[in-house]
């Protein structure tokens, strides 16, 4: 039988994947890969809420989030295209140029 | 029965996929391994009833955002290896780890407490997406209308800063320079 219990830890799994991910990675592309594991891992948990308490407030978050995730997805491309125009790189060590 | 082993292997799937995508040197196999995940995300939404949503999963994420993401790559070196210099791993362990403790105790707080009440219960007889219309369009009308706009923003913002004049800096330009450019 599968309870709450078990979706909530899953969901939780999956959060520190990507947190693990947007703390290790250095590179601006796959940064932002982690960070949709992030938005995914908590859009598991709001249907898991939704469902087990028998309310519909948890899938409308989930639904603003992907709203969310969409449109980050498309400013942080259009902005790394820049970026990787200007500087022939997506490093993130490379992303200061002020050194103070 | 079928729930039960489903969710194991959805969970296991899910779990190896979003480790491949955080732990690969190739930035397309990250990409591939992330969209194999989002897929088997929506698997635990076909799970929890939640049907809509799940479908919501498959075409935005692995319909649009993941070929978002493929169109973007283009623009970069994606067949070399990702260099990284990557410093301190175990303080990277030892914060992951903590945060999942307190994650964990977070997320099982407010289970012990037995507190919540539906805020918005679901509807009787009816099925999930005509549900979801039901509250999403009486009850959270004005933050749907404020996502449509966010979105919009959002393809403005992304034609600008990716558009045609891509050697050329947009943010960064004195006045001058742009009516230069006009009077040509």
């Amino acid at each position: 039988m599968i309870t709450l219990s078990h979706y909530l830890i899953l969901s939780a799994i999956l959060f520190c994947i990507g947190l693990y991910g947007v703390y290790r990675r250095k590179n601006l592309l796959l940064l932002l890969f982690s960070t949709e594991i992030l938005l995914n891992a908590a859009n598991v948990g709001f249907a898991a809420i939704s469902k087990f308490y028998g309310d519909l407030t948890g899938q409308m978050f989930a639904f603003f989030i992907v709203a969310v995730a969409a449109s980050e997805v498309a400013v942080g491309l259009g902005l790394m295209i820049v970026w990787y125009k200007r500087r022939g790189t997506l490093d993130i060590d490379t992303l200061q140029s002020m050194h103070g | 029965m079928i729930e039960t082993i489903a969710f194991y292997l959805f969970s296991a799937v899910t779990i190896v996929m979003f480790w491949i995508t955080v732990s690969s040197k190739n930035a397309l196999y990250s990409m591939s391994a992330l969209a194999a995940g989002m897929i088997m995300i929506s698997g635990f939404f076909f799970l929890l009833d939640a049907d809509f949503l799940g479908v919501v999963q498959i075409i935005v994420y692995t319909g649009a955002v993941m070929a978002l993401y493929a169109f973007g790559m283009m623009f970069f070196d994606t067949t070399r290896e990702v260099k990284e210099n990557i410093r301190a791993p175990k303080l990277v362990f030892l914060l992951s780890g903590l945060t999942a403790l307190l994650l964990v105790i977070a997320f099982v707080a407010p289970i012990a407490a037995d507190h919540i009440k539906a805020f918005y219960p679901m509807v009787e007889g009816v099925e999930n997406p005509q549900a979801v219309g039901v509250v999403l369009f009486t009850k959270y009308l004005v933050p749907f209308e404020v996502a449509a706009v966010m979105l919009l923003v959002a393809m403005i913002a992304g034609i600008i800063l990716a558009g045609k004049k891509m050697d050329e800096s947009l943010t960064l330009k004195i006045e001058e320079e742009f009516q230069e450019k006009g009077a040509k």
